[in-house]
């Protein structure tokens, strides 16, 4: 008897989900507990610190907003990215979107780069004060999951294209689930953005 | 892939990174059981010191002294820094690279997708990965005795301030368990998408064996209360290796320094972010024994389990409420009363379905035409075993009682009779009863009976008078099991100290209870290897006439395991049904 | 088929609305913070206006509107976790629940 795995790309009849599609909604759960355990060191940290604000109005409002716009922006790029497949079955279309998505992603890290050397410059590290330590981490694994995802959606693009021509479903469905992830990069940045740069 | 394909494929594909769910299982196994035999060993030696504080001791010691160094070990005598690592490792090597391993790694990567009829895991070669990383993770931790200052040894739990000043096998730790971490979430996204989506025709949610929905519920727990651990790690890195002070509050001084850090840190916030992934983890412990103390029970009574339903409904309750209690381990740390009385609340209410579960496992015995065989002596001992743990978890969920419970031996003893002569009883279980469906033969039945005699009552031996030590006061952790307390020099009023001092002989028997155990284990391990080739062959595919979904295929199975597509007809433990040909009707039996 | 499609192309023009309005809730929530109001009053504006753009981040762009029942019920349990890790441990920081019922603040 051979060995294939049954709902792969077909959804079971009565759960309704592809393998996948589970898996990842799983997976994003565990993730949203990961950053569960970093915004409860963010508020116990923060808890009756009368030095908290001082130390966090260093950052620059401005470009982090630029950053938030970056964001959402690559994350509409993303859903047209893949509705280009679904709706008109263009790949061309579909990689134009997902260029600008890591153009966006790219823009993103380069922000950081500028925002974590200045703050460098002016000798604030992690190790300064309990803000500046939870601010490193916190937007640190955000970026380690934005690269992370940049390189799902970019071998997606190019080396792992491969599949729209052998199993087209199974490689939209397959993008669908790059996608998810990337959204949820952008869901925790909604909650990062105004929990260390406005309040 | 079909048989013939997977037999083209070279050895390093079959049998290392193999992405067969048996394979891996047997893989799991394997390592669990190295690793639990390390742990045992580590034990073995700290109960040496306990029997006999600074003494050298014979044999071993020198062994110990040639391995790691005679600073460690110096004339083969266990210096206390010694002993705080072994006790930290031994903790860390049980839970997460002995049994939660076998448990769920071995038992529920081979078992599940048979019980399920399945083909396969859902996503077989992140199984692979999840394997290789614990792997990695298991090298590092076993790395970490040999670094300048060795292994971690700020216990199990490692608690700041101490765990972000202590030596580098701290780190070691660290960045092990986050690849133990990574492997746990790996599997249980599996475990839990093959379980839902995998089943076979005619397989309901509520036809699923109790062993079946007890590693469901497992993998929730480990994917959603794992994370912040996680991320704790990711925090007490920062704070060792780039001076963060997320633990570490204002004004630490350090052997007469301040520490020259920012200050502001909070300890308590590892301990909760800690026991948020602990307290469930302890029920991931526990779970799939649960699970096959089941499946052995009711197949050995000929009778369907008692109260299968309210079983499963129990588990999914256990399960969440396992979420909201852990600061029943933080009781000492100076929380406010209501804060207390939420989460002794919900620890008492969470007893309730452990209760139920035990329960219904022993009124499956009412009635039964019970047979007497290993897997089913280990079975039905884990009941009062883990009785016994579980009734001794009561006043430590209660504050008042845990006032003066809180790190003692109590403790100790509390935690180990649920996991010892608890889930490790259940796991023998699961070994002696799977152990034909893996290799097509038995393990020797004699043999299985003097491992469970001897196991029985060595644990007893070992872990009841931890209760007797703990009652009187006597601190967990201590080197010298308690000498000290006797010592007219260093202890000021020996008055207050003269309950807990006459307990400290009770030590010896303790250590030699242990070290005959470890004989009996030895038995075990007899008979594994032995039987692997020379143990009597199995009659048929299903040798206990048992009526689960993994008896349809092949014992042991091929790649693939099924020769037949299973379809499930009924219920999952329908044994002794009125008017059947047989005491058993097998779930993928027709008619 | 088409059905399917259809479907798909209201989904598509409901996330461009979806992305106009996170644009604008972006220049609120920047705007607001600003504004002169105690903390805690500060706190709540800002954490509703992410919970809204977040809330409409998953339920148009990650598709939760037309998700199957499983996936709510993970998600659901998620967040009752998750709100339980953040706010629990709070609560025992100061015994905010004590000081409310007491008064003795």
């Amino acid at each position: 008897m051979s060995v294939v795995i049954p709902h792969i790309y077909e959804p079971r009849q009565d759960t309704g989900l592809t393998n996948a599609k589970l898996g990842i909604w799983l997976f994003l759960a565990s993730e949203v507990m990961l950053f569960g355990g970093l915004f409860s060191a963010y508020v116990i940290l923060r808890i009756n610190n009368p030095l908290w604000q001082t130390w966090a109005s260093i950052l620059s409002v401005p470009l982090a907003t630029f950053n938030t716009f970056l964001l959402i922006t690559s994350s509409i790029t993303v859903v047209l990215g893949w509705a280009s497949l679904i709706l008109k079955k263009d790949f061309k279309r579909y990689r134009f979107y997902m260029i600008l998505t890591l153009l966006c992603g790219i823009g993103f890290m380069v922000v950081k780069y500028f925002e974590y050397t200045a703050k460098f410059h002016h000798g604030l590290f992690p190790s300064s004060n309990p803000f500046m330590a939870v601010y490193f981490t916190l937007t640190g694994l955000h970026g380690l999951h934005v690269l992370g995802g940049m390189a799902v959606l970019a071998y997606y693009c190019w080396p792992g294209s491969y599949l729209w021509k052998t199993n087209p479903v199974w490689f939209t469905q397959r993008v669908e689930c790059a996608g998810l992830f990337w959204h949820l990069v952008d869901l925790v940045w909604i909650f990062l953005f105004p929990t260390l740069y406005l309040m | 892939m079909s048989e013939a394909h997977h037999a083209e494929l070279p050895f390093w594909r079959r049998y290392i990174f193999s992405t067969d769910h048996k394979v891996i299982g047997i893989q799991y196994g394997l390592t669990g059981l190295f690793w639990l035999l390390f742990g045992f060993c580590l034990m073995m030696i700290m109960r040496w010191s306990l029997a006999f504080p600074d003494q050298p001791l014979p044999v071993v010691g020198k062994l110990l002294g040639w391995i790691l160094g005679e600073g460690a070990v110096p004339g083969g005598v266990i210096l206390p820094e010694l002993y705080n690592s072994f006790g930290a490792m031994h903790g860390t090597i049980m839970v997460f690279m002995g049994v939660v391993p076998l448990a769920v790694g071995a038992f529920g990567n081979f078992i599940l997708p048979l019980q399920i009829g399945a083909v396969d895991m859902a996503f077989p070669k992140i199984n692979m990965v999840s394997y290789w990383s614990l792997f990695v993770g298991s090298v590092i931790m076993a790395l970490s005795f040999f670094v300048p200052g060795g292994a971690a040894s700020s216990g199990w739990t490692s608690y700041p301030p101490l765990s972000d000043i202590a030596t580098t096998g701290q780190t070691w730790w660290l960045f092990g368990m986050v690849f133990l971490i990574t492997s746990s979430l790996l599997g249980s996204i599996n475990f839990i998408v093959t379980t839902i989506n995998l089943r076979a025709k005619g397989l309901s949610f509520f036809r699923l064996p109790f062993f079946v929905w007890a590693q469901f519920v497992t993998a929730f727990l480990l994917l959603l209360a794992f994370p912040p651990l996680e991320s704790a790690a990711v925090m007490q890195l920062m704070d060792r290796l780039a001076g963060t002070s997320f633990f570490l509050p204002s004004g630490m001084v350090v052997s007469g320094e301040p520490l020259a850090v920012s200050g502001g840190g909070n300890p308590i916030l590892w301990q909760h972010l800690f026991w948020f992934l602990a307290h469930p983890e302890v029920y991931v412990l526990i779970l799939p024994g649960m699970g096959i103390v089941a499946e052995v029970i009711a197949n050995n009574t000929r009778k369907p389990l008692y109260g299968y339903r309210a079983m499963v409904y129990s588990l999914v309750f256990l399960g969440f409420m396992s979420f909201v209690v852990w600061a029943h381990h933080m009781f000492m740390t100076g929380m406010g009363t209501t804060m207390s009385a939420f989460f002794q609340t919900t620890t008492m209410i969470i007893s309730i379905p452990s209760v139920v579960i035990v329960t219904c496992l022993l009124l499956s015995l009412w009635g039964g035409s019970i047979r007497f065989n290993a897997p089913m002596l280990f079975a039905v001992g884990f009941l009062p075993m883990f009785s016994i743990g579980g009734l001794t978890g009561l006043p430590l969920g209660l504050s008042v009682p845990d006032l003066h419970f809180h790190d003692t031996l109590y403790v100790i003893g509390h935690f180990h009779y649920v996991v010892a002569p608890g889930t490790l009883f259940a796991l023998f279980a699961g070994i002696y009863y799977w152990f034909p469906k893996a290799t097509g033969r038995h393990l020797s039945d004699r043999l299985g009976k003097i491992h469970f005699w001897g196991s029985l009552t060595f644990m007893n031996g070992v872990f009841f008078p931890m209760f007797i030590q703990g009652l009187a006061g006597m601190n967990r952790r201590l080197y010298d099991g308690g000498a000290s307390y006797a010592d007219p020099v260093a202890v000021v009023d020996s008055g207050f100290y003269s309950h807990v001092v006459t307990t400290i002989d009770l030590n010896l028997m303790m250590s030699v209870s242990a070290w005959l155990m470890g004989i009996f284990q030895l038995v075990f391990i007899f008979n594994f290897i032995w039987s692997l080739k020379k143990g009597k062959r199995v009659k048929d595919d299903n040798p206990w006439n048992a009526t689960t979904l993994e008896w349809l295929a092949p014992s042991p199975p091929p790649h693939g395991n099924f020769t037949i597509e299973p379809v499930v007809y009924r219920e999952a433990y329908e044994y002794s049904v009125p008017g059947a040909g047989k005491d058993f009707s097998p779930q993928f039996e027709k008619g | 088929m088409t059905q399917d499609l259809e479907h798909v192309e209201e989904h598509i023009r409901a996330c461009i609305v979806v992305f106009l309005s996170l644009l604008v809730l972006t220049g609120l929530t920047v705007w607001a913070s600003y504004l002169e109001v105690p903390a805690p009053a500060a706190i709540t504006i800002a954490l509703c206006i992410a919970a809204t753009k977040g809330t409409m981040v998953g339920l148009y762009f990650m598709h939760l509107i037309s998700e199957k029942k499983l996936i709510y019920f993970a998600l659901g349990m998620t967040v009752f976790f998750f709100l339980g890790l953040i706010l629990l441990p709070v609560l025992g920081v100061h015994d905010i629940i004590r000081l409310l019922i007491t008064k003795s603040y």
